[in-house]
């Protein structure tokens, strides 16, 4: 009886997913409500989760509940800890959402909700979710070793150094392209400027209350630093509205900029005490708050979608960024679907707090099942509102004409009718003196959020205060994300310069300190510099660019999770990770080939350069620009070669073992029984 | 237990754990100190190097 019921509870999930996903996908011509996303997304994680997820765990990957974790093998009260599994969820949660899930879907909008959905569930049920579960897992079985050491030790020594060269290319492009999305949101806007200004001094004052008033009470601490926070969202306002001091925060972007890089330099100097934990966790508490709140405001307004489910631009001609579907939706979504920053994080402190191997199920894949969640919610903010909007917002003045008349024009003419004096009564309700040309996605997912959140609470006369507590959320843990991502980046190349001098590897040498900081804030300082300066460049290049070095990470995380699946003499398996990988490699060539040689000048990058030496006469900043294009092509180069290196490697191993010339043997830690058999797992 | 108590329960403890308050009293627990502004700076120390090599996600 009770299976008969199951099978029917499960029968019925899955028909209404398919039903949900069939209105999605057929549907043409008019508007379908929010919840039809909700619905799909949730009926396809529970199904992916319950039978996918549950196959790898048990065909693939042999889960052992009586095999001790390194976290109780070699407990220290430290990094080794045996943790409770609902605490480690939020603990891996909360370290991989970051702004990527938000901002990608909002930008990959503009081909329509459809291509971004389906991907954002499909790449995260058959690809994201499955990368963190086997990474988890396997780095569990080496005593928690980290991606590199996995790469040398199971694919090769070259693999290992092709780990570390991605994860500090995609370190440096992530820090640039998050710096320039915080530029754009900011940029003119008083209020915006003022509250993200505020959170370092309400940072600092937690960093000593936690210090030396009340040491060890993070939860009040943060509490407090809500409040204040809070505080500085209203204040603002008062700001923005003030003559004196309206004019003091209303910045350009090159001041925003040269303001965003000394802070970076700071944040990677100073004590961490001080600064970068506080803010750590003043973000992860307002970003945990605010996905929850976006959830349920989604689900109490169900509101419906105004953007077609496929747009004109499916062709490689949108405003937003320039490419054709394939391969871009994939590279633009980025982190929703699959995310290579993601293995990071489960070869790091996750894995060795594991108190038993069946729970890597539920939180590595379980995690990024939330994670993609917070993806659809983003497509959903984005597309709620008019098409007209979307665009006149999220496109730069290079693509559709220089003046907000122009920009209307332009847009109304491709069927996404829009007009100034619209655009000026949003501006005026959320408290922005314009809202045309803010690229980069935050302004969009912010105008998309506070519309949901003013529709469930309060209406249009409170849309400005949402509109900038959006923004604060937005820019909040997008600054967590560069000031601990320039830290961590300072880290390795102390490390690796230690090698050849072995001075400036000492962490705590202030002089070392101070210069590997600096050339790291010059490495993505340039970038956001560029593409400041660059009409063409900016998100429009440099988004593509960090969505293939994420990519490029996951690449060669499924390239190590298939070379063990293979050396564990389950070669028969190794499709659950070579499918996706195989995937990645389409794509990242793809994009990779069309950034540098596609003919189209806004798409490829050397014959953009061409176009700029043809024009007559030579404008003044002609050769900047073509370095900075040609720059680029060198990176998407140089990183399509790591890509290949890595396949080439990895498949030597995978025909050796599988041919029989190489024995199938991986370096798992021995087998050791847990002594808390007796603990449901 | 009241499902909803039990509910919150967890999401402290969740959130005790996020929030490094967790690692403190393990650390008190370990090294038999209690609670002071000299144990914290101590944790904080042991902590620092920890928190500060942690990549942050996109």
């Amino acid at each position: 009886m009770k299976g008969i019921t199951k099978v029917l509870l499960w029968g019925a999930i899955a028909i209404a997913g398919a039903l949900a996903l069939a209105t999605i996908a057929l549907h043409r011509g008019e508007a379908i409500n929010a919840m039809w996303l909700v619905v799909a997304a949730l009926c396809t994680y529970a199904l992916g989760y319950r039978f996918y997820s549950k196959f790898i765990a048990a065909k693939v990957l042999t889960l052992d509940a009586m095999r001790a974790t390194p976290a109780e093998r070699l407990e220290n009260g430290r990094d080794f800890v045996r943790t409770n599994k609902w605490y480690l969820f939020g603990h891996h949660f909360a370290a991989i959402a970051g702004p990527g899930p938000l901002v990608g879907p909002v930008l990959a909008a503009q081909f329509g909700y459809l291509p971004s959905t389906i991907w954002i569930l499909a790449g995260a049920v058959f690809g994201g979710c499955v990368q963190d579960f086997v990474i988890l897992l396997f780095s569990v079985r080496r005593d928690g070793k980290s991606l590199g050491q996995m790469a040398r030790d199971e694919v090769s020594k070259v693999a290992g150094t092709v780990a570390f060269i991605a994860v500090i290319s995609i370190l440096i492009i992530l820090l640039a392209v998050v710096a320039l999305v915080v530029v754009n949101a900011l940029r003119q806007s008083p209020w915006g400027t003022f509250t993200i200004g505020m959170t370092i001094p309400i940072a600092l004052l937690m960093g000593v209350y936690l210090r030396f008033l009340r040491p060890g009470k993070v939860l009040e601490a943060s509490i407090l630093g809500f409040v204040f926070v809070m505080l500085a969202v209203f204040g603002g306002q008062w700001v923005s509205h003030s003559h004196a001091l309206s004019g003091v925060f209303t910045l350009s972007g090159p001041t925003l900029a040269v303001l965003l890089i000394i802070y970076g330099f700071a944040a990677s100097a100073v004590p961490v005490w001080l600064l970068l934990a506080p803010r750590d966790y003043l973000s992860t508490f307002v970003k945990l708050g605010t996905i929850a709140i976006l959830v349920i405001g989604i689900i109490l307004i169900r509101p419906t979608l105004q953007m077609p489910a496929l747009t004109r631009f499916i062709d490689g001609t949108g405003p937003v960024f320039a490419g054709s579907i394939f391969p871009f939706a994939f590279i633009t979504v980025a982190c929703g679907a699959i995310s290579g920053f993601h293995s990071l994080i489960s070869s790091g402190t996750t894995p060795k707090m594991i108190a038993r191997e069946p729970q890597t199920r539920m939180v590595g894949y379980g995690a990024m099942m939330a994670e993609s969640l917070v993806g659809i919610m983003a497509v959903i903010a984005a597309c709620t509102l008019q098409p007209g909007t979307y665009f006149a917002v999220n496109s730069g003045a290079g693509m559709v004409g220089q003046t907000p008349q122009a920009a209307v024009a332009t847009i109304t003419q491709w069927g996404f009718p829009v007009t100034s004096d619209q655009m000026n009564e949003l501006a005026k309700h959320v408290g922005e003196q314009t809202l045309f040309f803010r690229t980069g996605g935050a302004p969009a997912f912010a105008l998309g959020m506070a519309k949901i959140f003013s529709d469930s609470l309060g209406g249009t006369a409170v849309m400005a205060i949402w509109y900038h507590f959006a923004i604060m959320f937005e820019a909040l843990f997008i600054l967590t994300v560069l000031d601990a991502g320039t830290r961590v980046a300072r880290f390795m190349v102390q490390d690796a310069l230690g090698h050849v001098w072995a001075p400036m590897g000492r962490t705590s040498s202030y002089p070392s300190i101070l210069v590997t900081s600096a050339l790291v804030v010059a490495a993505w300082g340039y970038f956001l510099w560029q593409g400041l300066h660059d009409p063409l460049g900016g998100i429009n290049s440099l988004w593509p660019l960090f969505g293939i070095c994420n990519q490029l990470l996951a690449a060669v995380a499924l390239c190590v999770a298939t070379t063990i699946i293979v050396k564990m003499g389950k070669a028969r398996y190794m499709w659950v990770t070579l499918l996706p990988l195989s995937w990645l490699v389409a794509v990242t060539f793809t994009a990779s080939w069309q950034k540098i040689f596609h003919s189209n000048p806004l798409i490829g990058l050397l014959s953009h350069a061409n176009q700029l030496l043809a024009i007559k006469p030579a404008p003044a900043d002609l050769a900047r620009k073509v370095f900075n294009d040609r720059l680029d092509a060198v990176v998407a180069g140089f990183l399509v070669v790591l890509v290949a290196v890595i396949v080439i490697e990895s498949a030597l191993q995978w025909i050796s073992v599988i041919s029989g010339r190489k024995e199938a043997a991986t370096r798992e830690a021995p087998f050791v029984a847990t002594q808390y058999a007796e603990e449901s797992a | 237990m009241n499902p909803l108590r039990s509910f919150f329960k967890v999401l402290l403890a969740t959130l005790r754990e996020i929030f490094d308050e967790n690692a403190y009293q393990r650390f008190l627990v370990r090294t038999g100190e209690v609670a002071s502004v000299e144990s914290y700076r101590v944790f904080l120390q042991e902590r620092e190097a920890h928190i500060a090599q942690k990549p942050r996600c996109c």
